[in-house]
């Protein structure tokens, strides 16, 4: 009896002891957590509300996005008089934070529709004026503005009315709903972003092949070298990593503009005659994307052809293979683990750069991120930058599984 | 031993900036033989081997192959095959891939290469584990797998850089084994490398014992633990009893000598000099109490320690003047003494060799 007592105190203090060790374990880890989720998983989860999310029209024009749920546009007849009369209602609400939502719909309904601004802000300045009279809204509203009798007009309200649209998302896709609800894409001359995407992509793609064709012999150097010599080129490589974005772009503007000392020295070798033209363009971009991104891609590769033993190429030479066919069977193949990181790492990371391009590049050579940011800091349509961004990070997201799947995410991350 | 050389180091040296590593060695490697260079580390036997198969260049001095001179061809042009100490098989290739290496960089067809790379492991009995990857393999196998590897080219000669080091007791003495039969098969010439003793008695032809840069003694096994040329090898090969003493008499072939314990025994080695000497005389050849009865030189000493190693007793004994010396007895001895006991030590003067002391 006694025992078996003590052994159930016993197992209680156990658990009590146990239950402290989780709770300061959980503690320990608490300030990473709450870090990871509010700037990691947070601004993504926005992300993804944000692309789809359409608020305004709902909340700017309540009565009117309700009265338009029993109307069906398939009929290809005007919606009844309450529709116009609901209108009418919102738009004659005088309170300022009313005045401001109405705005934020009228900004909204000009994506779907162009102009469609003007004329609710038009049509609300007039509906206010003379907002004691009651009723026949339709015929009134029409008068205003004949924009009013034409089913498009009404349909683009029921269109952004639903609190979630694929509008952005399909904007950014170069696609967008037709009046009848089908899909499809938008007119050639009006397609921007999926060029924007593939320019990016490409711009990250050739940078990566410029830092692996610098960094791969660069890398094998540094493991080669006697100590001191691998600490200069070590830093070398991490010296510029060190330094101001801002500064690093300034000072390959200088160098490399028109009259910059690496076009005199063009010049006065006799290689060429006239300036080369070496910024602002896609040469420019390339070069300076390359400086900025060759740590990413030494790095990795350095610390995995320093864990390939030298036994392994004194192996393949005495077994009859030449430097260069050993280098092929055999240091390539097993290097290869790096080459994976360093190149999806400087891939990632080009992909989502922005200053730089827009520094050093001309016009054509803007990328998503640029439009990123002009669309969230500049015209303030956060559905659309939201929907850019993911489009990058679904992409980003393809190729690091696509990676993992070949060369092995386990590899990639050093765990092999 | 039919003494066809294969080999010539010709006063070879090798320096490391101002450290010199090999000091004008001289070697030869006669066709078929097994030797072994057998050393403490940092004797030089490695970096002979690693001149040998083309790694290192020596800093002068000349290394001759069948009468030609290869101390500048690059080691893939010198057709040596090599096993390296830790195997070095390529992780990413299977073991087939790792046997064919050698011959495709040759240029062989594929329906040869395929040939030879099913007899190589049939012939280190590796059948089925073809498309393993070596990281899959036990430690014996992957031993095996670069065997193949380096013999499946049919080199003229093969280098062996302590191949057995990284296993364990008995797969070590069954890999010896393996690796004796393989050469006796194939008719090779091996070069191989330890710095275990017991390996290079039991494997070689031939043990040319390295000590600073030089080799100390090449010769039999047999005549390198009966009859080694210097204090050195007769301390390095087996365990032995050097005991430093003096020349009392010289007289033809038996020469007296004062131990520094006082006693005076005499050696069968006829002697010229006399500077202080070093006598050595291997435990096994001390006999105990009756064992000792008869024998030429016997000294009464003091058991200080026992040490008991199953099917042996190792006993340290003081011969007087602080001179230790350590006798083996079979452990199942009734009689055996216990620690503060005095015994009787006698030895044969012809179990004892005489060396200058320096």
């Amino acid at each position: 009896m006694i025992t078996a007592a003590r052994s159930e105190a016993d197992k209680e203090a156990g658990h009590r002891r146990l239950n402290r060790r989780r709770v300061t374990s959980l503690l320990l880890v608490a300030p990473l957590l709450i870090f990871t989720i509010v700037v990691f998983l947070l601004p993504i989860v926005t992300i993804l509300t944000n692309a789809v999310a359409s608020p305004e029209v709902s909340t700017g024009l309540p009565r009117t996005s309700l009265a338009l749920a029993g109307w069906h546009p398939a009929d290809r007849n005007l919606p009844g008089g309450e529709v116009f009369d609901a209108l009418a209602q919102d738009l004659s609400e005088k309170s300022p934070e009313r005045t401001r939502a109405v705005a934020a719909a009228a900004r909204r309904l000009n994506y779907e529709v162009g102009g469609f601004r003007s004329l609710l802000v038009s049509t609300e300045r007039a509906v206010k004026k003379s907002a004691d009279d009651a009723g026949n809204w339709r015929e009134r509203l029409i008068g205003m503005d004949g924009r009013w009798g034409d089913i498009e007009t009404w349909q683009a309200i029921r269109r952004a009315a639903p609190a979630h649209t694929p509008f952005y998302i399909l904007s950014a896709l170069d696609m967008r709903q037709a009046a009848d609800g089908s899909i499809g894409m938008v007119p050639e001359n009006q397609r921007t972003y999926v060029a924007v995407l593939m320019r990016t992509l490409k711009v990250a793609a050739v940078t990566t092949l410029i830092c692996l064709a610098l960094g791969y012999p660069f890398a094998a150097l540094m493991v080669k070298s006697g100590r001191n010599f691998a600490f200069m080129l070590l830093g070398a490589v991490m010296l510029p990593f060190w330094t101001s974005l801002l500064a690093k772009t300034s000072s390959w503007i200088v160098i490399l503009q028109e009259q910059g000392p690496l076009n005199k020295l063009l010049i006065w070798s006799g290689i060429v005659s006239s300036p080369l033209q070496l910024i602002f363009n896609a040469t420019g971009l390339y070069i300076v994307m390359a400086h900025m991104m060759l740590p990413f891609m030494v790095l990795p590769l350095y610390s995995t052809m320093k864990g390939i033993p030298s036994h392994y190429m004194k192996a393949s030479s005495s077994l009859g293979a030449n430097p260069a066919r050993g280098f092929f069977h055999v240091y390539l193949p097993m290097s290869l683990p790096g080459v994976g990181a360093g190149a999806l790492l400087t891939f990632i990371v080009s992909a989502g750069y922005y200053i730089t391009p827009s520094l050093v590049g001309s016009p054509r050579e803007q990328m998503l991120g640029y439009f990123v940011a002009f669309y969230a800091y500049t015209s303030v349509n956060w559905g659309l930058a939201s929907a850019l961004g993911l489009m990058l990070l679904v992409c980003v997201l393809a190729l690091y599984l696509l990676a993992g799947r070949t060369v092995g995410v386990r590899q990639i991350a050093g765990l092999r | 031993m039919a003494a066809e050389a294969l080999i010539e180091f010709d006063k070879i040296t090798k320096s490391y900036g101002r450290h010199a590593v090999i000091r004008g060695l001289d070697l030869t490697v006669c066709r078929g033989e097994f030797l072994t260079l057998l050393g403490a580390s940092g004797s030089g036997k490695t970096t002979t081997l690693m001149m040998l198969a083309g790694f290192e260049e020596p800093t002068s001095g000349a290394i001759r192959m069948n009468g030609a001179p290869i101390e500048h061809l690059p080691p893939h042009r010198r057709g040596i095959g090599v096993v390296f100490q830790n195997y070095a098989l390529f992780p990413h290739m299977t073991v087939a891939q790792n046997l064919a290496y050698p011959l495709r960089m040759r240029g062989m067809k594929r329906a040869g290469v395929e040939e030879e790379v099913r007899r190589a492991i049939s012939m280190v009995r590796l059948d089925g584990m073809e498309d393993r990857k070596p990281a899959m393999l036990s430690g014996g196998q992957q031993q095996r797998v670069a065997l193949a590897r380096a013999l499946i080219f049919k080199p003229e000669l093969v280098l062996m850089d302590e191949p057995l080091g990284a296993l364990d007791k008995n797969l070590r003495e069954h890999m010896q084994f393996e690796i004796r039969e393989l050469h006796r098969q194939l008719g090779v010439t091996v070069v191989y490398v330890t710095h275990d003793q017991s390996e290079a008695l039991t494997m070689s032809d031939r043990v040319a014992v390295f000590h600073a840069g030089d080799i100390a003694q090449i010769a039999p096994p047999g005549d390198i633990y009966e009859k080694p040329s210097d204090a050195y090898v007769a301390g390095f090969v087996g365990e032995n009893n050097l005991l430093s003493g003096s020349i009392e008499a010289s007289p033809g072939n038996l020469t007296a000598v004062r131990l520094s314990s006082g006693t005076v025994v005499s050696v069968a080695c006829p002697w010229s000099g006399s500077g202080p000497v070093t006598l050595a005389v291997r435990p096994e050849k001390m006999g105990l109490n009756q064992d000792a009865e008869g024998l030429a030189n016997r000294i009464s000493a003091r058991v200080t320690e026992l040490a008991y190693l199953g099917d042996q007793l190792r006993m340290l004994v003081d011969l007087g003047g602080g001179q230790i010396a350590m006798v083996k007895i079979a452990a199942f001895d009734k009689n055996r003494p216990q620690v503060g006991d005095t015994v009787d030590i006698g030895w044969n003067p012809e179990d004892g060799h005489l060396f200058a002391s320096d």
